[in-house]
């Protein structure tokens, strides 16, 4: 990475108090995203990929706390920010989209105000303008009839329209970073299709940098340039799509490929990873999370990871592929 | 040979309310009669066959009536036409609301896409399995808790968690008391309703797996419902395409997925996510799909959407012919 | 761990997590005990009247002091407890059963008999309930039974009304669904399904619906409907008292006002513990 990227994570760490015990979440993650670059975090329930997004965009559950670690935007430190800085910097230069967007919405605000609010409080659009540039922004996104439907309220429209909503809130202040949340889990695969290609196309225009978070690899294989893999709260392997995908060196990653229907002819070469994902409550958890359901597990495994480093390809293991 | 289930010409409508103010509802009510009510046509002269042995997948957008069609199937709710043969039986005479106490309640079960919602939050992993068992097969006692067991095993579901809670049990162990609980009264058609569409990828491969050896140890016909194409390709042996309530394409599952003949199933095909990442493919469909209500019974129902739209669509409803070998298609020009 | 000890341990936490919940439990506790054992215990019999020591302040010999008949205030309010409380255990279980069945059936079945339950609800929610709950004492006699019966007729439209909307949510839940399949008609579905689903949600209404039942019963004694003389009851104290609050005598009104507020308090504490120890959502 030559170029100084849009989003640099270093060393996150993050802690959640619950009734039971502190749950280490998230540990050393480190990761960059360059501009115009389309970034997908993997892994699957318990990973602390939407932990890690959310720890960006500093809405963290109150349980939850940054015990460690750098997010740099531009010139700023998001974990270390002030709330008004942050409040400042959210939809102006980093934005988000959420998983279910109908609950993402306000239920009892007509969309195209809703995309003014942004368009008033960070694009410094002036008041009288502003609806007008709401419609600009659905029509951008693909809605049809985008005068009428400003008025419409979330629920009158469809799980994709709602997306699309988002996306047009999201993006309305020209945010040099969008990350999105399982964006598409819950939409049908074409429109789901439809709405990659919006995110992509307007990512594209504007050379925005794009975090998509999912657990389903082949969209990630599709859709991005970069795959961060995440497993337990680490970042095991950090590589180019395509070199992830042909030549993946964390067995995790390995695992998860052969776990992919896609990826398979038939039922019977489809393998599950053995084992399950440790306790995250445990004071003993090994320096490798992974070690413990690893078949190629080496004495070695047994000492601290290596340290995660900015470069092109980086995987934690001491006995890769 | 008869299949073992022949449905034909199913159709299920909804009345819909009337939109509009008050006035309107007025004027409406006094000028129209009760038959020219508007109606949501869910399901559309759907017919097909699921032959004994069989796993036949069903894919469709949301809203394309594929809940809607199962449900029927299963008896929870009440076609509007049509007929349902199961084993020559034709099970939509019996009412819905009186299945409950029919003697072939038991020949034909249902696996739940939320596992955890389809359990009763206050049963058992035990009590929620052992429910069909001592309604339909009527067991007690010793001869139940053997019956129980043995289909918690087959399931690969330990015996120590059928004690539990399923707030207590993991999303993978949910899926597994939910399957439990449809084989333990050894149906003969199983319907599967995106079953593991809120599992975890390496979960999923357990419980597809999972599926695949109890049909072969007990001979069940499936009907898996689902909108993720991939999963579908590696267990189905046909494939039906749903779209608003009618079917369009059907054929063996790999010949659809490799050789999509409708424009819908090739739009389908050409969204679904390729790990190789092998071009975005280029065909999209825009806009939505048409509405629901009382739809004009000559227009194709893809009219609009579909990048082919000639004047012939808007004329004449296209019907499900044969094609090639085995394979169907609703389209004037495929 | 079964349902029922998941749920102890989980009310145990609740409890001992906001003391203010667990002063409530202690004061239900500590008012149930005065109801049960209190008549059996009190140092003076309530009724004995003994005009030599009317008008007294509260004083060693008689805690809350006396009233206008020299009858000990501090025995009359122990005593009262028992009327009082039953009257709101009794209101409250009998609205339970009238309005949590309405209610249910109409949520689950819909069609006739829920217009028929959303009718009744409509018409007692015409009238002012208050105003009702005297029409129907007034009209059925002044008996304690009848002050039962009319406070649950008042209460009928809000359980009808939450019993309706839980069932008719659970209507189209999975597990109905996958009960259905199993064999379990309707009756069975209602009974082993939904009931059980929607009764602790009725359950944290009816402690609250309680300290409601309490002031009713006062109220209407108080204007003179309902429990008569010499009766102790809180609301016929109160209005006994009320008289002598102008002439100093504080004591004979105040006591049994202060049991009224304290039962009611606790009662309310009481519903937002339940509330707490039910609630699905709040439990890990």
């Amino acid at each position: 990475m030559t170029a100084v990227p849009a989003l640099a994570v270093e060393d996150l760490s993050v802690e959640f108090r619950t009734r039971s015990g502190v749950v280490k979440a998230l540990e050393g993650v480190n990761f960059a995203v360059g501009k115009g670059e389309t970034l997908a975090i993997v892994g699957e329930s318990g990973s602390g990929k939407s932990v890690t997004a959310y720890a960006l965009m500093g809405i963290l559950d109150p349980a939850g706390r940054v015990t460690a670690g750098r997010a740099v935007l531009g010139a700023l430190d998001l974990i270390s920010a002030s709330p008004s800085q942050l409040a400042d910097v959210r939809g102006r230069e980093i934005a988000m989209i959420f998983q279910n967007p109908r609950t993402a919405l306000n239920p009892i605000r007509p969309v195209g105000r809703q995309i003014a609010d942004v368009l008033i409080r960070h694009g410094n659009v002036p008041r009288a303008e502003a609806p007008a540039r709401s419609i600009d922004l659905l029509r951008a996104v693909g809605i049809t009839d985008p005068a009428r439907r400003a008025k419409a309220y979330p629920f009158e429209m469809s799980g994709g329209m709602c997306q699309r909503v988002m996306i047009a809130i999201a993006l309305a202040a020209r945010p040099a970073l969008l990350i999105a949340d399982e964006p598409t889990t819950g939409l049908d695969v074409t429109t789901q299709a439809v709405i990659m290609d919006i995110i992509a196309e307007l990512a594209g225009e504007s050379g925005m940098a794009t975090i998509f978070i999912t657990h389903d690899l082949a969209l990630a294989g599709q859709r991005a340039d970069r795959v961060v893999v995440m497993h337990a709260g680490h970042v095991v392997e950090n590589a180019s799509t395509r070199e992830l995908i042909a030549h993946p060196s964390h067995p995790y990653t390995a695992e998860l490929i052969a776990a992919t229907p896609d990826s398979a002819p038939s039922l019977d070469a489809l393998a599950s990873i053995p084992g399950s994902l440790p306790d995250l409550r445990r004071t003993d958890l090994p320096p490798c999370r992974y070690s413990e359901r690893c078949p190629r597990k080496v004495e070695r495994c047994d000492a601290p990871l290596p340290r995660p480093a900015l470069a092109d390809r980086f995987v934690a293991c001491w006995n890769p592929l | 040979m008869t299949p073992l289930l022949d449905v034909a010409e199913l159709s299920k409508r909804f009345p819909v309310a009337a939109s509009g103010g008050a006035l309107k509802q007025v004027r409406r009510l006094l000028t129209r009669t009760a038959d020219e009510q508007s109606q949501v046509h869910a399901v559309d002269d759907v017919s097909f066959t699921i032959a004994k042995g069989e796993t036949v997948g069903l894919v469709g957008e949301s809203g394309c009536g594929k809940s809607t069609l199962v449900r029927a199937l299963a008896r929870l709710l009440d076609p509007t036409a049509g007929s349902i043969r199961f084993s020559a039986r034709d099970l939509s005479l019996v009412a819905a609301r009186d299945f409950a106490h029919d003697r072939d309640r038991g020949r034909v079960q249902m696996v739940f896409q939320d596992a955890g919602e389809s359990i009763n939050p206050r049963f058992t992993a035990f009590d929620a399995i052992a429910d069909p068992v001592r309604r339909l097969k009527h067991l007690s006692g010793a001869a139940l808790v053997e019956t129980v067991d043995k289909a918690a095993r087959q399931c690969g579901l330990p015996l120590e968690l059928l004690g539990r809670y399923p707030h207590q049990l993991s999303g993978g162990q949910r899926a597994r008391v939910g399957i439990a609980r449809a084989i333990a009264v050894e149906p003969e058609l199983l319907v599967l309703d995106e079953p593991t569409a809120a599992l975890d990828v390496s979960v999923q491969v357990v419980i597809l797996k999972l599926l695949a050896r109890l049909k072969a140890e007990l001979g069940m016909s499936y009907l898996f419902v689902s909108h993720d194409l991939s999963v579908v390709r590696l267990l189905c042996n046909r494939v039906l395409v749903m779209y608003l309530g009618k079917i369009v394409e059907a054929g063996p599952a790999r010949a659809v997925f490799d050789n999509p003949l409708h424009p819908y199933t090739k739009a389908l095909v050409a969204a679904v996510p390729r790990l190789d990442g092998n071009g975005v493919a280029k065909l999209r469909l825009s806009g939505e799909p048409m509405s629901p209500i009382d739809p004009d019974p000559n227009v194709c129902r893809f009219y609009g959407r579909c990048p082919r739209g000639a004047d012939l669509c808007r004329a004449k409803m296209p019907a499900l012919r044969r094609a090639a070998a085995g394979r169907e298609v609703a389209c004037h020009f495929a | 761990m079964t349902a029922l000890a998941g749920t102890i341990r989980h009310a145990r936490y609740v409890i001992g997590e906001n003391p203010v919940t667990g002063l409530a439990f202690a004061l239900f506790v500590l008012i149930v005990l005065v109801a049960l054992v209190g008549p059996y215990v009190v140092p003076i019999d309530p009724l004995a009247s003994d005009t030599v020591e009317a008008l007294k302040s509260p004083s060693l010999r008689h805690w809350f002091g006396t009233d206008q008949l020299g009858r000990d205030i501090f025995s009359r309010v122990v005593v009262a407890t028992r009327l009082d409380f039953g009257v709101a255990v009794w209101s409250v279980v009998l609205v339970f059963v009238m309005g949590g069945l309405a209610g249910v059936a109409a949520g689950f079945f819909g069609g006739w008999i829920d217009r028929i339950v959303g009718r009744i609800a409509d018409t007692i929610m015409a009238f002012p309930l208050f105003v009702l709950a005297m029409g129907i004492v007034a009209a059925l006699g002044n008996t304690v039974t009848n002050i039962v019966i009319a406070t649950a007729i008042v209460n009928f439209p809000l359980y009808a009304r939450v019993a309706r909307a839980e069932a008719n949510v659970r209507r189209e839940a999975g597990f109905v669904e996958a009960a259905r399949l199993s064999g379990n008609g309707d009756v069975r579905i209602l009974s082993f399904q939904i009931l059980p689903n929607v009764f602790p949600i009725l359950v944290v209404q009816m402690s609250l619906t309680m300290g409601y039942a309490i002031l009713n019963a006062a109220g209407l004694s108080f204007i003179g409907l309902g429990v008569r003389p010499p009766t102790p009851e809180w609301g016929i104290m109160v209005a006994e008292g009320a008289a002598f609050m102008v002439s100093g005598e504080w004591w004979i009104a105040f006591f049994p006002g202060l049991a009224l507020m304290v039962a009611v308090f606790c009662f309310n504490l009481l519903g937002d513990g339940l509330r707490d120890i039910v609630d699905p959502r709040r439990r890990t």
